[in-house]
C-alpha cells in the first residue's frame, strides 16, 4: 500500500500528487522531486530505441531507511511515482507493478476525456478513487 | 427450487441462493435511500463494519467486488460484497473464486433489527430450503455458517418476531413464508438448541450444492431470480410504491427526451450506430455553457467503455446529466443504474456474450436488479417541472413505451458496450480490471470512404480504377494491383503512371513483340477486364475503351495480339524500367506469357535503360564543362580581389 503517489507530467511538474499522512505531505513532495533525477536518468539510459527498448516499469528508484521509491515512465514522458513504506515488506515487484498497471489505465481514462486539456491537474474524481484505493488504508 | 437448480445452469458468474438474494435485497434495500439507486455510501460503510471484519479485508472486498471501480456500490457490487463478506467470515481469502461456490450468509453486528431478522433466518431459511427445495440450489449449510450465528442467538432471538411479520405478507415464493415464519418460532423457542441441532445436521449435509453453483454465472442465476426478486419488492413494497415500472426519477430517460436526444445525435452524427468523436461531443456540451469541471465529471459518468468517443446510449446519458445539471440536479458521484448503458427495465436481462468478464454480467445484473428495488425510492422524487417545455417527462404515460424502446436498445448497446469493453490494453495484465480496459484506441471513425491501401501507389491508376470499375471485384483489383504494380519509388524515371501509359496508348510506337506487350497485359489486362466489365459504357477516360479492347483482345486472341501490340509497346518502352521489377512477378501470374517474349521485353528494356544512359551521360558531360567554366570564373576573381585587397587594406 502505496504512502505517496505522484503523477508527474513530461516537463517535469506534477499533474496530480496525493499521500496519506496529509500532515506530512512536504517530505513527499521532496523525496519525488528528488526521484525524477533518478528517472530521467534511467530514461536517458537508453540511448538507440527511445520507447521500443526501454520498459514502462522502471523498478525501484531508490530506497531509503523509511520507505522506498518506485517509478515508471509512460510512452509520452509521463512519470508515475509510488512511495511506499518501507516496513510493508510483503509488497512484492509484481503487486507495485499491477499498481502502476491500474495508474496508467485510469490515466489513460483521464485522458480520454475531451474535457481534460493535456498539462491540467488530473481532477477526476475516478482517477481519485483509484488511488485511494492503492493508498495505505488509514481506516 | 427453480433459482436453485438454475444456479447448477452454467453460464453467470456468481450464484446466489434464494436466502442469500433475500437477505441481500433487504440488506440493500436497507442501505439505499437514495434516489439514484444505489446505496448510500455511509449505510454501506456501516454494514460492512458492522460485519467485524478487518479494515483490510473491507477494501479487499470493495476493490474485488468492483465498486471501487464503479465508485460506488451498484447492485452487484453489493452483493458480490456481501458474498465476499461472507467468505471472509467463513476465513476463505477475499477472492472472487471463492465466492463462486456456496457460503454461508455474511453476518452483521447490531446494524438494525430488521437486519438481524435476517441473519438468524439464514441458517433456519438454508435448512428450510435444503429441507423443502430436497436437492441443490440452496446454500450448503456448513459448520462455518453457524459460528456467526452462534454468535448472536440472543439478537436473533429477539428479532425474530418482529422480522417474520414483514416476510410473511404474500411472498410470492410459495415455501419462504412458511419456513420464514415456522422457523423463527421454533428458534425462538429453543433458539441455540435449534443452532446446535443445525449444527449437528451440517456435517450430514453433502455439499451438492457446490458443484452446481460454482461455475454458475451471476447473470443467468439472476435472471431467474430476478422475477422473484421482484415479486417480492413489489409485494413487500406494493404500500409504498405507487407505480412499479413508472419513474418520477430524474434519472431516467423518458421517450420525448430520448427522441429529442436521437435528433441531437443526428445532427452531430447521422448514423445512429456510430460513435461520435470526442472533440465533437466536446464542443457540442460545452454549448450547455456548464463550467468544464462538471462537464468533465459527466463525460467520466457517461462514456462507459472509456473509449474517448460517445456511442448513442453514452450520448444519450451525457445529454441527460446535462439537462439535469441544468435544471439543478446535483450531478452523481456515479452514473444512476438506469442510466447505465445495460439498463434494462424489470425483466429479462439478456447475459453479454460469455467471453465478456464478469464485471460486464455483473454489471448487466446491476442494471436490471437496481431498475426494480430502486424503484421504492425512486417514487419520492418529485416530478420534474423545471424541465423546459420541450422535455417535460410524462413517465406516467410513457413508461411502457420507454421500456420497450429501452429494451431493444441495451441489448444491442449492451453488446457493443461489451464488446468495446474487450477492446484490451495494449499494457494490460490478466487482472480484471485491466481486462476490461482499453487502450488508447483511436475510437471507431465515422463512416469514412475506405481508403484501400493497395491502391495507394499509383494514384492515377487508383482514380482510374475507381471511376471506371467502382467496386467491381476490387479485390482481385487490388489483387493484381498490387502485384503487378509495385508503387513506383519516387526517385524511379518516370513511372508512367496510367496517365502517361494510355496517353501513348494512342499510338507512337509499335516495337511489337508480344514479350513487350506482356508486362502490360499482366498490369493491365486484368484491371482493362474488370473496367471493361464493370463499366462498359464509361466514357470518363478516353483510354478505357482502348484499354478494354486491348484487354479483350489479349484475353487471349493470339492473332490479334499483333495489332495491340501498337497499343501496348509504349507502355512497355515506357515502363520498363518498372518493368523489369514486376514484369517478372507478373509474368509469372499471368500464364500466357511465353518466355520468349520474356527474353524481348528484357531487351527492351535493356535499350531503354542504355538510352537513358546515354542522355544521362552526354547531360554529365555538359554539366561538367560547366563547372569547369564557372571554376575559371571564379579563380580569376579570386586572383582580381586578391590584386584589389591589399590595396584596400592600407
Amino acid at each position: 500500500m502505496a504512502v505517496c503517489i505522484a503523477v508527474i507530467a513530461k516537463e517535469n511538474y506534477p499533474l496530480y500528487i496525493r499521500s496519506v499522512p496529509t500532515q506530512g505531505e512536504l517530505k513527499f513532495h521532496y523525496t519525488v522531486h528528488t526521484s525524477l533525477d533518478v528517472v530521467e536518468e534511467k530514461i536517458s539510459g537508453v540511448g538507440k530505441a527511445l520507447a521500443d527498448q526501454r520498459e514502462l516499469y522502471l523498478g525501484l528508484l531508490y530506497p531509503t531507511e523509511d520507505y522506498k521509491v518506485y517509478g515508471y515512465v509512460t510512452n509520452s514522458k509521463v512519470k508515475f511515482v509510488i512511495v511506499v513504506d518501507s516496513s510493508n515488506t510483503s509488497l512484492r515487484d509484481n503487486e507495485i507493478r499491477s499498481m502502476f498497471r491500474k495508474l496508467h489505465n485510469s490515466f489513460t481514462d483521464v485522458m480520454c476525456n475531451p474535457f481534460y486539456n493535456p498539462g491540467d491537474p488530473i481532477q477526476s474524481k475516478a482517477f481519485d478513487s483509484i488511488v485511494s484505493t492503492m493508498m495505505v488504508q488509514a481506516c | 427450487m427453480d433459482q436453485g437448480s438454475a444456479a447448477g445452469s452454467g453460464g453467470t458468474f456468481i450464484s446466489l441462493s434464494d436466502t442469500e438474494q433475500r437477505c441481500y435485497s433487504g440488506l440493500y434495500a436497507l442501505c439505499q435511500p437514495d434516489s439514484s439507486g444505489k446505496p448510500a455510501a455511509g449505510k454501506v460503510a456501516e454494514l460492512f463494519r458492522a460485519s467485524q471484519l478487518p479494515a483490510e479485508t473491507l477494501h479487499q472486498v470493495t476493490e474485488a467486488c468492483g465498486a471501487k471501480r464503479l465508485g460506488y456500490f451498484g447492485c452487484g457490487q453489493f452483493y458480490v460484497a456481501l458474498k465476499l463478506m461472507a467468505a471472509a467470515q467463513a476465513g476463505l481469502p477475499v477472492r472472487l473464486e471463492s465466492i463462486a461456490g456456496e457460503l454461508p450468509l455474511p453476518v452483521f453486528v447490531g446494524i438494525t433489527n430488521e437486519l438481524e431478522m435476517h441473519y438468524p433466518n439464514q441458517p433456519l431459511t438454508n435448512e428450510s430450503q435444503s429441507h423443502i427445495l430436497g436437492s441443490v440450489a440452496g446454500s450448503a449449510p456448513r459448520p462455518p455458517a453457524d459460528r456467526p450465528v452462534l454468535r448472536h442467538p440472543d439478537t436473533s432471538m429477539d428479532k425474530q418476531e418482529a422480522w417474520s411479520p414483514p416476510q410473511s405478507p404474500g411472498i410470492s415464493p410459495p415455501r419462504s413464508p412458511s419456513a420464514y415464519r415456522s422457523y423463527p418460532y421454533g428458534a425462538q423457542r429453543n433458539g441455540t438448541d435449534t443452532l446446535l441441532a443445525y449444527d449437528a445436521k451440517v456435517p450430514g449435509r453433502p455439499s451438492i450444492p457446490q458443484e452446481n453453483s460454482s461455475p454458475s454465472y451471476y447473470s443467468v442465476k439472476l435472471q431467474p431470480e430476478q422475477p422473484v426478486i421482484t415479486r417480492v419488492a413489489s409485494v413487500e413494497r406494493l404500500v409504498e410504491r405507487v407505480e412499479v415500472d413508472y419513474s418520477d426519477d430524474p434519472w431516467r430517460i423518458t421517450e420525448e427526451q430520448r427522441e429529442y436526444y436521437t435528433n441531437q445525435f443526428r445532427s452531430l452524427q447521422p448514423d445512429l450506430s456510430a460513435l461520435i468523436m470526442g472533440t465533437v461531443a466536446k464542443n457540442f456540451f460545452t454549448k450547455s455553457k456548464l463550467p468544464i469541471p462538471e462537464l468533465s465529471h459527466i463525460w467520466e459518468l457517461s462514456d462507459v467503455d472509456k473509449d474517448g468517443a460517445l456511442t448513442f446510449t453514452e450520448f444519450c446519458t451525457a445529454f441527460h446529466l446535462i439537462v439535469a445539471r441544468k435544471n439543478g440536479y446535483p450531478l452523481p458521484e456515479t452514473l444512476p443504474a438506469t442510466l447505465r448503458p445495460g439498463f434494462v427495465e424489470a425483466g429479462v436481462v439478456t447475459a453479454p456474450p460469455s467471453e465478456k468478464i464478469l464485471f460486464g454480467s455483473v454489471d448487466l445484473q446491476v442494471t436490471s436488479r437496481p431498475g426494480v428495488t430502486a424503484k421504492q425510492e425512486a417514487r419520492d422524487e418529485s416530478r420534474k417541472p423545471e424541465f423546459s417545455p420541450k422535455r417535460i417527462p410524462e413517465p406516467h404515460e410513457k413508461p411502457i413505451q420507454h421500456v420497450s424502446t429501452l429494451k431493444p436498445d441495451s441489448p444491442q448497446e449492451l453488446d457493443a458496450n461489451m464488446k468495446s469493453r474487450t477492446r484490451p490494453r495494449s499494457y494490460s495484465s490478466t487482472s480484471i480490471d485491466d481486462a476490461m480496459k482499453k487502450v488508447e484506441e483511436p475510437p471507431t471513425p465515422p463512416p469514412r470512404p475506405q481508403k484501400t491501401h493497395s491502391r495507394a501507389s499509383s494514384l492515377d491508376l487508383n482514380k482510374l480504377f475507381q471511376q471506371s470499375g467502382q467496386g467491381s471485384r476490387p479485390s482481385q483489383h487490388s489483387l493484381s494491383a498490387k502485384s503487378g504494380w509495385l508503387p513506383p519509388p519516387p526517385a524511379l524515371p518516370p513511372r508512367p503512371p496510367a496517365t502517361q501509359i494510355f496517353s501513348f496508348l494512342p499510338g507512337s510506337e509499335k516495337s511489337s513483340q508480344k514479350a513487350v506487350q506482356q508486362p502490360n497485359f499482366a498490369d493491365f489486362s486484368k484491371f482493362r477486364e474488370e473496367q471493361e466489365s464493370s463499366v462498359r459504357g464509361l466514357s470518363t477516360e478516353d483510354l478505357t475503351p482502348p484499354k478494354s479492347e486491348s484487354t479483350v483482345v489479349h484475353q487471349g486472341h493470339a492473332p490479334q495480339k499483333p495489332v495491340r501490340r501498337k497499343l501496348h509497346p509504349e507502355s512497355q518502352s515506357a515502363t520498363p524500367p518498372s518493368a523489369t521489377p514486376y514484369s517478372a512477378a507478373t509474368l509469372t501470374k499471368s500464364s500466357q506469357r511465353p518466355p520468349p517474349k520474356q527474353k524481348r521485353e528484357i531487351q527492351m528494356a535493356i535499350r531503354k535503360n542504355r538510352e537513358t544512359n546515354a542522355v544521362l551521360t552526354r547531360l554529365n558531360s555538359e554539366l561538367q564543362q560547366q563547372l569547369k567554366v564557372v571554376h575559371r570564373e571564379r579563380v580569376t576573381l579570386e586572383s582580381q580581389l586578391e590584386l584589389l585587397r591589399p590595396v584596400a587594406s592600407t
